[in-house]
């Protein structure tokens, strides 16, 4: 074979000489820096340069104006609201979604694959229809409406109805996070746990918890993340109220609407930044999650 | 008595994994449930544990009814093929989670666990996490995990599966000498014959949900109960013999017609050991080439290839194979000592409790 060199002879052997692969199988350079240049040129455009841009105007006019766009009383408000939504739609889901991952993930039973499905509605659906659902059952003309008028209710258009909201397009983070994990882990531990005399309770916060800890964590920020930052479905139950139902997002369209850039995107800076932080926790937990697997691997190097 | 099933069947929708099975299991002893995967085996033992519960029938543990009891409350250690460890816990707290749920006082729990540790010789491992020991380790440590909270009856689900060829004949030497330690009733599971005969006291064999026999080693080796267990335990020559002018046959081979009238078919089968061959062609009846010989240790199985084809396992020591001066290729004569009637035609070749046949000595010629 090595006296008459065809061309795919050719090919491996310059594959071969190559380091960086031990296939024989490679694209051209050419092809290869094309799509890497592609994809940098395509993230810088589209994702680093608005974020650069939204930190360049937040602080154009300065530092001092940067920290009274944001402790402004309505601004103020807002970033007030959205914390608490987060605060109390992510322990919901956080609660919803370990139920749902244990029944999904250790229990067999009828209708679980339309569950599965179902529990993946809110990615699907538009916010918008989202936020529309909740006005036709809870708002004035709604199912709803009339009885929760009667006992002097107030749903849509106050802050119960934008938890409602972001409760529903943050439904599925959690659950989709854990299943998978639930189901890799099986339900050997636990019922090891229990032959053991732990009762149910015991054997959920010493052995089922522990175990599925890092994809519940990623699941609680991702969750946290969109419960920050929705938009669509909280703008139509929201009512815009300045001052009392306004979140964060909903308060960056209104100054920017009303020409304050500056402040529209020191808020959105805020945002911003939330949101690195999060990207940041999730990207250590990942690394992290990836050593454990990786010692897990290999188990032989911690032999004595 | 430690344990008794009584009339114990489990079904899983239409499927019947267990089958009106009885037997009881006394204090101390050491229990091997014996089968095919899929025997039922497993599901006998995750009920005792009451991991399961059954469809039908009790179950007693130390003369107690625990149908009704929960797992928490039969105190039965269980260990799990693939051991179960806590994977977020080190071996200290693994094995001592079932004290710590028991809520017994932490100096108590310190000393168990220490005094587990030591006679498992984990003491150097107990800041280890599972996924940092061997198979042999984390089975040590499954075992020391189950038997902490001084459970009544030590539980194994297949302890052996888990582990390579080398490390599984140190670890059932090592159950055997702690079960001899301990004198916990202990009841494993297996499909593996020859790790049942090695370890147990006595074995229960199961096939396809029913208990087809129980016994001693040496009682289902000796005196299999029907032809499922003479086949399961160790091997066997199993022929299909016709019968033609009331002798039964197969190609060369002839045996007693057992009644059987002319056109009807008969099972018989033979261990490899009732086999008796000779060099000197002339010896016994039959005479055949030595096709293979398998080096088993001090034991030897050799292949008999019959002139018209037919295998036959035979098995000897290897001084007598090298006393006759037996060699592959070699054409030697033999006669089968000893056989037993497997199944008859008039039970369309059923299993049927056997009976062993001493070879008449107008069939067995020679010696």
């Amino acid at each position: 074979m090595a006296d008459a060199p065809t061309t795919d002879t050719d090919t491996l052997r310059r594959s071969a000489s190559r380091v960086q692969s031990q296939r024989g199988i490679e694209e051209p350079p050419l092809i290869k820096w094309t799509l890497i240049a592609i994809t940098l040129a395509f993230s810088a455009v589209f994702l680093l340069l608005p974020l650069v841009n939204v930190f360049a105007q937040a602080f154009s006019k300065g530092l001092a104006a940067y920290w009274n766009s944001l402790t402004e009383p309505d601004s103020w408000s807002a970033i007030r609201l959205t914390l608490t939504v987060a605060a109390i739609s992510v322990p919901l889901n956080v609660l919803f979604g370990v139920a749902a991952a244990w029944a999904i993930a250790k229990f067999e039973f009828r209708g679980k694959s339309l569950l599965t499905t179902l529990i993946d509605l809110p990615f699907s659906v538009s916010p918008v229809v989202a936020g529309l659902m909740f006005i036709l059952l809870f708002g004035l003309q709604g199912y709803f409406g009339k009885w929760l008028d009667a006992h002097n209710l107030k749903i849509i258009f106050a802050v119960p109805g934008i938890v409602l909201a972001t409760v529903f397009v943050t439904f599925p983070f959690v659950a989709r996070e854990l299943i998978p994990v639930m189901q890799a882990t099986g339900s050997e531990q636990e019922q090891a746990a229990l032959t053991l005399g732990a009762n149910a309770w015991q054997t959920f916060w010493h052995v089922t918890l522990p175990s599925v800890k890092w994809g519940l964590i990623y699941g609680i920020i991702l969750c946290n993340a969109r419960a920050m930052g929705e938009f669509g479905a909280v703008s139509v139950v929201s009512g815009h109220i300045t001052g009392q139902t306004d979140t964060m997002p909903l308060r960056v369209e209104k100054l920017y609407n009303d020409y304050q850039g500056a402040a529209a995107f020191a808020v959105a800076s805020l945002l911003a930044l939330l949101a690195l932080l999060t990207l940041g926790i999730k990207t250590f937990l990942e690394w992290r999650q990836a050593r454990a697997y990786e010692l897990a691997q290999r188990p032989e190097d911690h032999l004595t | 008595m430690s344990i008794e099933l009584k009339n114990v069947s489990k079904r899983f929708g239409s499927v019947a994994a267990v089958n009106n099975v009885s037997y009881s299991v006394n204090e101390g002893e050491l229990l091997a449930l014996l089968g095919p995967s899929g025997g039922g085996k497993t599901t006998v033992l995750r009920m005792i544990a009451g991991l399961e519960m059954p469809t039908d029938g009790d179950i007693y543990v130390r003369g107690q009814r625990v149908n009704d009891l929960s797992i928490q409350q039969r105190n039965i250690g269980f260990v799990f093929q693939n051991y179960a460890l806590f994977k977020n816990m080190n071996v200290f707290k693994n094995i001592a989670f079932g004290l710590k749920v028991k809520k017994w006082k932490r100096a108590d729990i310190k000393s168990r666990v220490r005094e587990l540790l030591e006679l498992f010789g984990l003491q150097e491992l107990e800041r280890r996490y599972p996924h940092q020991l061997s198979g042999g380790q984390r089975q040590r440590v499954a075992i020391a995990r189950a038997l902490a909270p001084k459970p009544g009856v030590l539980l194994l689900d297949e302890p052996f599966g888990a582990v390579d060829a080398k490390i599984r004949q140190e670890l059932r030497e090592w159950l055997v000498t702690l079960h001899h330690e301990l004198n916990v009733t202990t009841i494993f599971v297996t499909h593996d014959q020859e790790e049942a005969m090695e370890v147990s006291n006595r074995i229960v064999i199961f096939s396809r949900g029913n208990l087809e026999q129980i016994g001693t080693p040496r009682e289902v080796y000796e005196q299999p109960a029907n032809e499922f267990v003479a086949r399961f335990i160790g091997v066997m020559n199993v022929l299909e013999l016709d019968v033609s002018n009331g002798v039964a046959r197969l190609n060369e081979l002839e045996f007693p017609s057992h009644g059987l009238p002319d056109g009807q078919r008969l099972r018989i089968g033979f261990r490899p050991y009732s086999v008796q061959i000779s060099s000197d062609v002339t010896v016994y009846r039959y005479r055949a080439i030595l096709r293979h010989t398998y080096f088993l240790g001090v034991m030897l199985r050799v292949e008999l290839e019959l002139p018209s084809g037919l295998l036959i396992r035979a098995r000897m020591t290897k001084e007598e194979y090298a006393f006759q001066g037996l060699d592959d290729g070699k054409e030697v004569s033999f006669q089968i000592r000893q056989y037993r009637v497997l199944a008859r035609e008039g039970d369309r070749l059923a299993p049927e409790v056997a009976v062993t046949h001493d070879v008449p000595v107008a069939l067995g010629e020679g010696i």
